[in-house]
This record gives C-alpha cells, structure tokens and sequence, in this order.
C-alpha cells in the first residue's frame, strides 16, 4: 500500500474547523487513493462527521487544503463537491421524511422533460431499478419516506449517493440502522464499488467490520488525528486502543503522518 | 421468494389507501362546502343557492383565494406571512393614486394603457415588497413572524402616506373589469366555450397521466376511481358555467352596457352574466400554482424545504434564494388581489385589505396546508377560502351579526384544523 504511482484521490492536509471555541477538528491529515477503504474511527463527538462534512460542502474548514488528484480544489457548498463526484451518505440521512423515495434519490437534480417540468414518471423508473440492484425488497415508491422503515430510508440514501456515478464516496455510519441482513448488503456494495475503483470514507464504530472492510483506519480523538494505520498491520485491539487511549500503536509517539 | 410476495402484498394494500387518499380529501372539502351551502339555503328558504348569490361568491372569494395559492407555498416552508393584507392595501392605494392622479395627464383620461400599467405595477410592486421580506427573513435569518409583522405595520403606514389618507376614486373603466361585477364577466358565449375546454382538458389530463403509468407499468388507480375524478371534474367545471350563466344582468346595468355601446335598449335582449373575470384570473393563477407545485424544480424544492431544510441545503439548494423567490410570489400573488380587490370596490379607502392576513392564512391552513411545514396543496387553499367566504356570505345573508360571524369563523378554523390533525393521523402521513 505504500507505493501509489498516482497522487491520492483525496487529499485532506491540516483541515480544522471550530464551533464557538471548539475545536471539533484540528490540523487532521487524511488521504484515500481510488479503489481504496479509508475507515475513520473514533468515540461520539472525536470531530468524523464533521471532517467529511468539510469534504461534501456542508461545512466550510476554517483552515487547510483539500486536494483531488493532486489539484488544490474550492470545496464552498455540497453543489462544489457533487460537481467533483463527491457523494456523501450522511449520519442523519439528510432525506426530506415528506417527498417519496424518486424525489429524495434525485432532490437537487431531478430530470426533467424538454418543457422543463419535473419528469417523475422516469424519475420512478430510474429509482425502481437502481433499488431493484440495491434493495429487492425495496417495494414502496410512493410514500413519503416517513413512512418507511430505518432500513428502507437507508437504502434511500445509499442509493442516492450511488446512482450519480460517485468517484468518492463518503459514507457516515451507514449501517447504524440495519439489521445483519442489510448490513451486509452494504458490506457487498462497498466491495463491488472499491472494485469499480472508487476511494470510500467509511465512519463506523464496528471495528471488526472496519478490519474487514477497509485498507487502513484512520483513529480521531477530540478533534485531532491520533493515527491512520494499515489495517492489516495491526490487531482489533490495536485499533480499539488508539481509540480508548489516543495512542497509537508500535510507533514513536508524535509521529502521526502516514 | 415467499417473504418478498408478502412484503409487497402488504405495501400494494397500503398504496391503494393512498391512491385515494388525495381524493378522500378533496371529496371531504367538497362535501363539508356543500353541506354549508345547503344548511344557509335552507335558513334562508332557498335564497343562498342562487346563481346570483354563487356568482358573487365566487368574486368575493377572489381576492383572498388567489393570496391562499401563494400563502401555501410560503407556510409549507415553514414560514408565515402576516403582511399580505396590509400590503394589498398598500400596493391598491399605490396603483389607485396612479390611475386617478398620475396616469390620465401623461396618457389621457380612459387610455387604454392605464389599465395594463396600473395592473404591472401591482404585481411587480408586491413582487419588490415580498422579496425584500424574503430577503432579510432568508439571508440575515430574522424569523418570518417579525419581518411580517413588521411589514404588516410598515405597509398599512405607508399606505396613508400615498394620499395622506385620501380615499381614491373613482378607478379606470378597463381596470374596473377585473373586479367583476356585470360588465367584468365573460359573458355567456365565452364562459361555455371556455368551460367546455377546460372540461375536455381536464379529461384529457387524467387519462393521459393515466396512460404514462401505465405504459411504465405502474400501479394506477382503479378504472372506477378515476372515472369518478374524471367525472367529477368535467361535472364541476360544466355546473360551474352553467350556474354563472343563470345569472341575468339586471335592467339597470343592462341599459348601462348597451348605453356605452350607443344603443338603446328596451327590455328585448336578456343577458347573462358568465365566468366573472376575477374568478378567471383565479383560475388562472390556480393552475399556474399547481403545475408550478407540483413540476417544476422551484415547487419541488418548496416542499423539500419543507420536509427537512437541512437535507435540502445539503443537496446543494440554495434555500436562502428560495426563501426570497417564495416571498417574492407570495408578494406579486398579493399584488393580483390588490387589483381584484380595488377593482371590485371602485374605490381605496385606507382600510383595504384589513384582516384580509388572517383570512389568507385560515384558508391554507383550513385547506390542509400544515403549519408545521412540507404539506399543502393549492386546490386545498382555494376550497378553503371558498368555505371561510361560504360562512361570512351565508351567516350575513341569514342575519347573524358581525360579532357573531368572526366567533364562528374562528371556532370552524379550529376545527378544520383538528380534523386535519386527527384525519393525518389516521392516514399515516405524519
Ligand atoms: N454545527 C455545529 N455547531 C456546533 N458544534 C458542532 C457542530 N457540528 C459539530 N459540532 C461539534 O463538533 C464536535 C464533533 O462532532 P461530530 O463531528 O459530529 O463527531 P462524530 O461524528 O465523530 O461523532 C462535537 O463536539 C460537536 O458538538
Ligand atoms: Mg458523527
């Protein structure tokens, strides 16, 4: 994994960010290449959400770079991240509970019809088939998501960020909500899209399902980067430390790049 | 396979409820009208249900329907509008001054471009006013409520102002058309031709959405369901002309139409009134709203906005924009009614348009438009304005006072509203 001919897909160099005097992420250094699984790990509130939320648009940084193939890029608004193939799952799944499931799939870029009206007939038709190699049991397309389970409304995301032909793909805790079934579902997704060559975020609190999910893990703690290793290199309980402890394993305190 | 034939027997029998749930709805609407139409025809033995009487009905529910189209928007956004009525006073006493003061000496009196100019003055006027609004309640985030509020007070004082309280009248002949009354009709020839249209169109409509579905294999609803729509509708528009076509223009206007055509007229012509224009215009403006609701992009967004504000941002929306632009049509909606409402009246007086904010918001709400944000529709407010007017004209026509009224507008508001809550509830959307 050390030799990458290519420059990263991603690169996020000393992003920080701060809310009222908090510093929910400080000087954080993370980098994906394409076709790879970075995991970030990290207790509730250690600053993952709202790194890959610098990322999407959602939250300008108030200091570092984001790089995508090597070029220094402008990320102000989730539109700036889309336009680079940038799609993001988020934690609270960012869907609209009263429009149904071809309208929260599409919200932003609906197609239209050469009048220039809203064309949900092959909006549906377009969702019914991207659900049908997500999701079979995926059936209810005219509700309001409100009305759907935590495991449908999920698949709604997720078919939201794959649809659009995604380079990078940031998924928050996307799991959070499914049962083992679906679980690994999106577990078989996430391999068939690292095999398609796109660079995956993945945030998640299941170290085992990140030890078999991703090439290298990167451990936040109150804001600040506690390490990225290879997951391979190290044990669950490695990772479970740098986690609990800030530490991380084997190596000269302090030394923190990758 | 069995499990999966279970879950979508299961989500067929629940997509069916809603299939007709948007016609639950608007049945109820339609029945609760008729209902209060038939108990005031029958407390006034049979004068309520004349086509005199529905024909103004339908001009004086105009004004304060076509602010409802707009108000949905503003409400299913999660915000409110409380200056609709102070700036229809301000916009009509604007354009008031402008045809009696300022326009007949650059163009002549009775020039046929005062009414157009007065007219595109209202509505880019109110369209300024509400995107000023939407602007401080969109970019420097001060909440709907106060930035009304404020603009309810500003208006009704600036509106004073224009003519240091004089009463202006009286307005241009042409412009005067928009008001109603029996010379601002289309008269019966027109009215049937137009209504037969619409009734062929609205025909047409239903079976070819129908045939889209299905051409994409999607559930529809059954054959009988839409017939019952389908019939409903050609039925309501078809009744709807024929009962304004019932209605005879009185002696008195019929010489005074036939005088200004510099005939004579002795009793041997008969006319009927037709479509009034003001309902036109709201007919107009009610399609305008729902295909703009429902089709495009903007309405899609409205209601996104209104579902979530967050997600909707975070899919790249800029809803701050959308605040202003939604402002900004409940403004230029607003400036639509100040011509109806001072074109009905010949005259602005310094109390036009008072109250008419809360009339406007009971009837989206009354409509089903909920406060909480992300429902509404524009048929809703439109039905809903029609009872709240239905109420007033009927309990006034039946000899309730004044005071009375307002308490029993105000009980039945509640009451809309509840049964709204209860009826959602029961429906599972939220
Ligand atoms: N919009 C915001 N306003 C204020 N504080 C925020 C905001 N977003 C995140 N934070 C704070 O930033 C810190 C990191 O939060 P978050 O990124 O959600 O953590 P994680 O996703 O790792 O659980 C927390 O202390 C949180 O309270
Ligand atoms: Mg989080």
């Amino acid at each position: 994994m050390v030799n990458h001919p290519e420059p990263p897909l991603v690169e996020l160099n000393d992003i920080s960010i701060s809310f009222g005097g908090i510093k929910a992420v400080d000087h954080v250094c993370v980098d994906l290449y394409p076709g790879e699984v970075v995991g970030l790990l990290g207790h509730n509130g250690a600053g993952k959400s709202t790194l890959i939320k610098c990322l999407s648009g959602a939250y300008q940084m108030d200091s570092g770079e984001i790089r995508i193939n090597g070029d220094k890029v402008n990320i102000q608004t989730p539109r700036d991240a889309r336009a680079y193939n940038i799609e993001t799952i988020y934690q609270t799944l960012a869907l609209a509970d009263n429009l149904d499931a071809a309208s929260n799939l599409f919200l932003g870029r609906e197609i239209t019809t050469t009048a220039g009206f809203v064309d949900d007939v092959t909006m549906e038709v377009e969702t019914r088939k991207i659900m049908a190699r997500l999701n079979p049991n995926f059936q209810n397309f005219t509700s309001p998501v409100s009305a759907l389970s935590g495991g449908q409304r999920q698949s709604v995301a997720i078919a939201r960020a794959v649809y659009f032909n995604a380079r990078i793909l940031i998924m928050d805790e996307p799991t959070a909500a499914l049962g083992p079934q679906e679980t690994r579902m999106v577990a078989d997704l996430i391999q068939e899209l690292k095999c398609q060559g796109l660079g995956i975020f993945l945030i998640d609190h299941d170290v085992h399902q990140v030890k078999a999910l991703c090439d290298r893990a990167a451990v936040m703690k109150n804001g600040t980067l506690v390490g990225c290793v290879d997951v391979d290199a190290v044990s669950t309980d490695d990772i479970l430390a740098m986690i609990i402890a800030g530490k991380k394993p084997g190596k000269k305190p302090g030394h923190v790049a990758v | 396979m069995v499990p999966r034939l279970k879950i979508f027997q299961c989500v067929s029998g629940r997509s069916i409820f809603r299939t007709l749930e948007l016609d639950l709805r608007l049945l109820g609407m339609i029945g609760a009208f008729v209902v209060i139409c038939l108990v005031f025809n029958i407390a006034t033995d049979g004068r309520f249900l004349t086509p005199r009487n529905l024909f103004n009905l339908s001009v004086q529910t105009a004004s304060v329907a076509v602010m409802a189209t707009g108000m949905v928007f503003v409400i299913v956004t999660r915000h409110i509008d409380l200056s609709v009525g102070s700036m229809l006073g301000f916009i009509g006493m604007t354009v008031a001054f402008l045809q009696v003061q300022i326009l007949p000496d650059i163009f002549g009196f009775g020039h046929s471009a005062i009414w157009i100019i007065a007219t595109l003055a209202a509505i880019l006027m109110g369209a300024c006013l509400g995107a000023a609004q939407g602007w401080i309640i969109g970019y420097l985030t001060v909440p709907a409520f106060i930035v009304t509020l404020g603009g309810f007070l500003v208006y009704r004082g600036a509106m004073w102002w224009v003519t240091k309280g004089q009463t202006q009248a009286p307005l241009d002949d042409r412009f005067r058309l928009m008001g109603g009354g029996a010379e601002g009709t289309l008269g019966e020839t027109l009215s049937w031709g137009l209504g037969g249209c619409a009734a062929v169109a609205a025909v047409l409509l239903i079976l070819n959405s129908r045939r889209r579905k299905i051409g994409h294999g999607f559930k529809v609803k059954p054959v009988w369901a839409e017939g019952i729509l389908a019939a409903m509708t050609a039925g309501i528009i078809i009744g709807f002309v024929w009962i304004m076509n019932s209605y005879p223009v009185p002696d008195g206007a019929m010489r005074r139409i036939m005088t200004a055509q510099g005939l004579e007229w002795n009793g041997d012509i008969a006319w009927n009134h037709g479509v009034a224009i003001p309902v036109v215009i709201l007919i107009v403006v009610t399609i305008a709203m729902t295909i703009l609701a429902s089709r495009t992009r903007f309405g899609r967004y409205v209601y996104a906005t209104g579902g979530n504000p967050e997600a909707t941002k975070l899919s790249g929306i800029n809803t701050r924009l959308l605040t202003v632009k939604v402002f900004a049509l409940m403004g230029a909606l607003t400036g639509i009614s100040a011509v109806i409402a001072s074109a009905r009246l010949n005259a602005v007086d310094v109390g036009l348009g008072t109250l008419d904010e809360l009339r406007v918001i009971a009837a989206a709400v009354i409509g089903g438009t909920a406060l909480s944000g992300g429902f509404g529709t524009i048929y809703g407010a439109v039905i809903g304005a029609l009872i709240m007017q239905t109420l007033i004209s009927g309990m006034a026509s039946v000899g309730v006072d004044a005071p009375l009224q307002s308490i029993a507008v105000g009980l039945v508001l509640v009451l809309a509203v509840w049964i709204d809550i209860v009826y959602r509830r029961k429906t599972g959307v939220s």
